[in-house]
């Protein structure tokens, strides 16, 4: 399918000029990103290293006590091939004093707990840094709502929100993502041996195609069932969208005046940039 | 006769009127001082382009000061502009001036506000209802502004009044890139060519460069023989401004190969057309 093989000398140009432009003309010259040892964030790391140069951009990563310890190691072989700054923040602390308060808290709970406990700690190092967070949730995890709302969906600027993961593999392997992380089954690495595919319950080649031609070429059912796709899987598909959408939005605002937020006072946020 | 175009592919600041002034009157004089003729800037290049709830606070009216730096700015090289333009009855347009001599030679409001997929024009913008060619000092010229170019009407109407040079201002956002090129620069380039080569006109388009909230205008302006060839295009996505000598032996030329203006029928196309009109009961 077309759409779904990206030129990706071109779309790595229009990615880096992101990231160069929206970056500098706010006044700021640095960036700060979790880097779990997965191939989303390192794609950003390489992107972003490119676009400002690897001594401005600041990798953290955030390892919580039951992370596979080859997802640090993974995060350092990252950060040394684009020549990014490297730090280890352990989340364990934290995340224990927290649900020692609620010890029969359950692996959802948990999850997103250290997802938002990382955003504090990006957050405090924007901060620290005079530096942007960059996002790093791809298109195909932002539709299913595969994320944590203030969590991991939380950025200043995310380069690869228009990606599927599909385009994420592509443009990995162009721009020299080292090839173990390319390879690896996707995980939240929320415990051991957790895989995104099995937890979602098909593969992302699966629902990438399903998805580009739902939301990108707007086909409907019955064409979708025509092109091939199971009906039910189409359908669980729209509900996971539908269902997520508020983690897409801003929080809904009661209007009561002539001019609300975002509804009848809109401007860009590179107002005046 | 023969002259020298620049097109300025430019990057303007979200609702920024002074940068942006300063930068466009920097090109002008760069242009002039390097022997231009005509200079020609983007849509809304004095304001940028997503501007929403900006719309009035950005707006000039023709007599206002910026308006008539440029008009004076015209007296050593000719100028087309985008920008935001504020009328007596508080309407506001996106609108092109034309500006040669240190004098207005040419208005245009832009008539088709694209409001589909990333666009929102006619929430905010109210729109123009003429094309018309003018004479300038290098022939008779029509201008249209971004999606005016994607109606065959503008440029045919344009034409059929007599222009032979199409000025095209755009602020073009990028998106495709499943293509060789940028599918948004694919698509204008088959535009502006088949425009020039069913018109027998040439055609200059000028691009914007820059991001605006995450969305990229992909520049790429260029010069278009009437015969439908590229002659000169500007590098994608950078800023630059490109100087293209125009050869008006190349539009005689053309005009004698391929007299398809001059056969064109209006009385026929007027008729069909008020037939239709009065079929559809508008």
């Amino acid at each position: 399918m077309a759409g779904l093989v990206a030129n990706t000398e071109l779309l790595r140009k229009l990615l880096v000029g992101f990231v160069r432009d929206e970056v500098l003309k706010v006044g700021i010259t640095e960036v700060v990103l979790g880097l779990s040892g997965g191939i989303d964030s390192a794609l950003v790391a390489f992107i972003a290293a490119e676009a400002l140069g690897p001594d401005h951009v600041h990798a953290i990563c955030m390892p919580y006590k039951t992370s596979n310890p080859e997802s640090e190691a993974h995060a350092r072989l990252v950060a040394e091939a684009c020549g990014i700054n490297f730090s280890v923040v352990p989340i364990t602390a934290m995340v224990d004093a927290y649900f020692n308060l609620f010890p029969q808290a359950d692996n959802m709970r948990r999850g997103n707990k250290m997802a938002r406990e990382r955003m504090t700690i990006l957050f405090d190092h924007s901060a620290l840094l005079r530096a942007l967070v960059l996002g790093t949730s791809n298109k195909t995890e932002l539709l299913l709502g595969y994320g944590t709302l203030y969590g991991d969906m939380a950025s200043a600027l995310n380069p690869i929100g228009d990606l599927y993961k599909s385009h994420v593999w592509q443009l990995s392997a162009a721009m020299g993502v080292p090839s173990a992380v390319i390879e690896k089954k996707p995980s939240a690495d929320l415990w051991a041996g957790q895989t995104d595919e099995e937890e979602l319950g098909f593969t992302y080649r699966e629902v990438d195609e399903l998805l580009y031609r739902m939301v990108d070429l707007r086909l409907t059912r019955e064409e979708l069932v025509a092109a091939g796709f199971d009906g039910e899987f189409i359908d669980s598909i729209y509900q996971k969208i539908r269902n997520s959408h508020f983690k897409r939005r801003l929080p809904v605002i009661a209007k009561v005046s002539n001019r609300t937020i975002d509804r009848d006072f809109r401007y860009a946020r590179d107002w005046g940039k | 006769m023969d002259f020298t175009a620049v097109l300025a592919q430019i990057q303007p600041k979200l609702g920024c009127l002074a940068d942006n002034l300063a930068l466009v009157e920097k090109e002008i004089l760069a242009a002039s001082a390097s022997g231009g003729d005509l200079i020609i800037f983007p849509e809304l290049a004095l304001t940028g382009y997503f501007l929403k709830d900006l719309v009035p606070e950005v707006a000039l009216r023709l007599d206002s000061p910026e308006i008539l730096r440029l008009v004076e700015l015209s007296r050593s090289i000719s100028i087309a502009i985008g920008f935001v333009e504020e009328t007596t009855d508080y309407h506001f347009y996106n609108s092109a001036l034309y500006l040669e001599d240190g004098a207005i030679r040419h208005l245009h409001r832009k008539v088709y506000l694209p409001t589909y997929g990333l666009f929102d024009e006619q929430r905010y913008l109210a729109h123009g209802t003429t094309f018309r060619a003018f004479d300038s000092k290098f022939g008779r010229f029509g201008m249209v502004i971004c999606e005016d170019m994607w109606h065959l009407s503008a440029s045919y109407i344009l034409a059929m009044d007599g222009a032979t040079t199409l000025l095209c201002l755009s602020s073009s956002p990028a998106r495709g890139i499943d293509g060789e090129t940028l599918g948004s620069a694919a698509a204008w380039q088959k535009l502006v060519s088949t425009t020039a080569l069913f018109l027998n006109c040439r055609v200059l388009y000028c691009n914007r460069v820059g991001f605006e909230d995450g969305v990229n205008f992909w520049g790429g302006s260029e010069y278009i023989a009437p015969s439908g060839e590229s002659v000169s295009r500007c590098k994608l996505l950078e800023p630059e401004a490109l100087s293209v000598r125009i050869d008006e032996g190349a539009l005689r030329r053309e005009r004698i190969f391929s007299p398809m203006i001059r056969d064109e029928n209006l009385f026929v196309t007027m008729q069909e057309l008020a037939r239709i009109t009065r079929e559809r009961g508008q």
